[in-house]
């Protein structure tokens, strides 16, 4: 069964995941590149940029121009890209998107594709949908090469092989490229780098079709634009016979001024470099007297349900421009690692948005496992409110009866004692004079019924006594009293 | 300062203090008197946050509204918690948004909301505090305070000031702890992996003493402290700030306070 034309979720079995991903102590020592590297460059970078703040503003503010007027924007583009020979599909589902790409690849009689990294390709499960069909895809992103000979879904989504340690790799292009002598040495990263750059290098000539994602999609000039660092998605865009740029609506972007301005948040965000080793700029298909490129350039656009995102209250989730950055700064994240989440986006974006594509009643753990930490947000560049659109996400699992029935009950019990002070204030009285008396001893407990959740873990301390309001009321008496007219101007009063 | 000039200010003291740790009422209380302020407590239960984080926007509203209405006579509403206050001052509004009777409520609630020690330095003005504690502690920046209310620096700044204390800063004093509320344990295997990495940034200061702003934090770093068998102690910020330790460290027994009582300086004021 496959989702959105895509990857089966595992999202509904998120608890299982996470405890697997702890008790991973491979994963747990990749996770601490994340943890370490990436904050500490981020910041590094950002300090040196006095502008820093003001770009996120512009950042979020030119995102959130172009959804209110994507309609004119995407018709823009889709001339520009048209005047200049090049074609659109718009693709309203994954297996649209399935579909239009395939016809493209059968038309050049591929057999081979080179693929440039794209999580839009992995949001509707490209690879394993041209396989069936008797092409053969070819990864060239050395994280993306990795996790394709590991049958794996990206475990970041700027960094798709994260959770895996050197040794790991290694075994992997031992037990794979065979055709190599087995005395070599792939000790260091770089001989890991050279070595999948020679195997890759015969593959990017053969291949008859290209099919990269785009960071970016530029109206003014209908131009798509990629970010590496490996070059690997000029050669795959320009060698082969046809290009396929595969993006998603909320890409576009009004200019080429804000192309930059959008440049300039997202290299620093999420790998912590001033700017990417290449940047990329396609524009139709070769010209004649160009020295090479892509014969015919084609964009398929998909939707998979973002243009209702659009009129909603996770409209927000479509500024993202995919840094990875809320991510890198997640704790829960740091623990589990991006497969936990079960399906192609992991970390507070993935949690906001894979509710929105594969729907909630089965992602519904991703917005819960959230400490509401706010670092997300602190640090994303386009300012998304990901904590407060993780708790919109409850909040429709509450209306919906899809919040676990311990969850809705235990809230039903505590709320009907929250909303009767009188009441709420007897009976915690007398709970906490009974634990008190019964942690006098030690001072707290290492277990309690009810808690198990709590003192599996951690102990519990025991109440001092009396409640604070008991004790205060007992000392001084209530003192709330309706206010006299002699109020201090200064201060702000109640409406 | 004059009595014309007196804050009326209402102490919103947090569920988890009322219940687990009222010393950390009274030590509020003796701060914002000290600072000037009059302090009432009006009927409460809790800001809602249980409910709100779970989803339940209805039962949410109705204790919002019900905070909103019990301190309507205060001037200013204090909370000795970055979670609670940030709930109150950043979230009701949000719960009540286009609704005409109740928004400008919430609004002006809100803007006259405050966490406990920023209060303190932001609002009245307090530059110092006369307390004394022997120790070397950490702080840790809970995430609601620090992130929502711009809690950082004054905490540092009156602590500064307290006789005998050295601070130790973390290597990462502002990441989470892994409580979270409900998160806790509705994940209880995540939240301990987070709060375990937080008590081993803890430990590596050296400090023996662990403070912080937000009671529910210091619950969960002191019961993994204690868990893990350290003899690191915990206590809320504002007691250390008001002098008032005589009360066993979180989750400590009675008898270990007894005896640092009768060994340290740091008695109870009157």
């Amino acid at each position: 069964m496959t989702q959105a034309g895509g990857h089966a979720a595992t999202s509904p079995r998120f608890k299982d995941n996470a405890k697997a991903a702890l008790a991973d102590a491979d994963l747990q020592n990749a996770l601490k590149f994340v943890e370490v590297n990436f904050i500490a460059r981020r910041r590094e970078v950002a300090d040196k940029l006095p502008e820093f703040e003001a770009l996120r503003d512009s950042a979020r503010d030119i995102k959130e121009h172009t959804l209110a007027h994507l309609d004119l924007y995407l018709e823009a583009y889709e001339r520009r890209v048209v005047e200049q020979g090049g074609h659109v599909h718009y693709a309203v589902t994954g297996e649209d998107a399935q579909r239009i790409i395939l016809d493209i690849c059968r038309k050049f009689g591929a057999r081979t594709v080179t693929k440039g990294k794209s999580m839009v390709a992995e949001e509707i499960g490209l690879n394993d949908f041209l396989e069936q069909n008797g092409v053969i895809p070819i990864e060239t992103d050395l994280g993306e090469y990795i996790i394709q000979l590991r049958h794996e879904i990206p475990s970041h989504i700027i960094a798709p092989a994260v959770h895996l340690t050197k040794a790991q790799i290694e075994d992997d292009f031992r037990r794979v490229h065979t055709h190599l002598p087995r005395d070599r040495n792939l000790s260091e990263p770089t001989s890991l780098l050279a070595e999948a750059r020679g195997v890759l290098r015969e593959k990017f000539l053969a291949a008859d079709v290209g099919i990269t994602g785009a960071n970016f999609l530029v109206a003014e000039t209908g131009t798509s634009v990629i970010v590496t660092n490996e070059g690997n998605g000029d050669l795959t865009q320009t060698l082969p016979k046809a290009h396929i740029v595969l993006a998603s609506i909320e890409k576009l972007v009004p200019t080429l001024e804000d192309l930059a301005q959008l440049l300039r948040v997202l290299a620093r965000s999420a790998t912590g470099q001033e700017m990417s080793v290449y940047t990329t700029l396609s524009t139709g298909p070769r010209r004649a007297g160009d020295p090479d490129g892509p014969g015919e350039y084609h964009v398929v656009l998909l939707d998979n349900g973002r243009s209702s995102m659009l009129a909603g209250e996770f409209r927000d989730m479509l500024r993202c421009i995919r840094c990875g950055a809320c991510m890198n700064h997640c704790p829960v994240y740091h623990a589990v690692g991006g497969h936990a989440y079960g399906w192609v986006y992991p970390g507070p974006m993935g949690a906001v948005l894979t509710p929105s594509l594969i729907g909630i009643d089965k992602a519904g753990h991703l917005p819960n496992a959230s400490t509401f930490c706010g670092r997300c947000e602190e640090v994303c560049p386009v300012r998304i409110p990901l904590p407060r659109m993780m708790r919109s996400w409850r909040e429709r699992e509450f209306e919906r009866h899809l919040s676990p029935a311990t969850v809705r009950s235990g809230i039903a019990f505590w709320g009907f004692f929250a909303r009767r002070p009188r009441l709420y204030g007897f009976v915690t009285a007398i709970a906490a004079r009974l634990l008190a008396f019964a942690g006098r001893a030690r001072g707290r407990f290492s277990s309690l019924p009810l808690a198990s959740g709590w003192t599996r873990y951690r102990d519990f301390p025991a109440p001092q006594g009396a409640t604070f309001q008991a004790q205060w009321s007992a000392e001084r008496g209530r003192t709330a009293r309706p206010s006299s007219s002699g109020r201090d101007a200064r201060a702000p009063g109640p409406p | 300062m004059g009595a014309y000039e007196t804050r009326r200010v209402g102490l919103l003291v947090t569920c988890l203090v009322d219940l687990i740790r009222p010393s950390v009422g009274f030590a509020a209380a003796k701060l914002l008197e000290d600072a000037g302020c009059t302090v009432e407590v009006p009927p409460q239960t809790c800001c809602g946050q249980p409910a709100f984080n779970s989803g339940d926007r209805a039962t949410t509203r109705d204790i919002a509204a019900q905070v909103i209405d019990a301190f309507a006579p205060c001037d200013y509403v204090v909370a000795p918690s970055g979670s609670c206050a940030g709930m109150l001052k950043a979230h009701y509004p949000e719960l009540f948004r286009g609704d005409p009777n109740w928004q400008p409520r919430a609004d002006a609630f809100a803007a006259k909301t405050y966490e406990l020690v920023s209060f303190l330095v932001d609002v009245c003005g307090v530059q110092r505090v006369a307390a004394r504690f022997e120790a070397t502690a950490t702080y840790h920046d809970s995430c609601s305070g620090l992130r929502e209310l711009g809690v950082r620096d004054q905490p540092r700044r009156l602590l500064a000031t307290v006789a005998g204390l050295r601070i130790a800063e973390m290597r990462d004093p502002n990441v989470c702890c892994g409580f979270g509320g409900t998160f806790c344990v509705k994940y209880p295997e995540i939240s301990n992996a987070i709060v375990g990495k937080k008590v081993a940034d803890i430990a590596a200061t050296g400090a023996g003493l662990l403070l912080a702003g937000d009671l529910g934090c210091l619950m969960n770093m002191a019961g993994k402290l204690q868990r893990d068998g350290t003899t690191i102690e915990a206590r809320h910020v504002a007691e250390v700030l008001a002098g008032m330790t005589q009360e066993p460290a979180i989750g400590a027994p009675a008898i270990a306070a007894i005896a640092a009582a009768a060994a340290g300086p740091s008695g109870p004021k009157p």
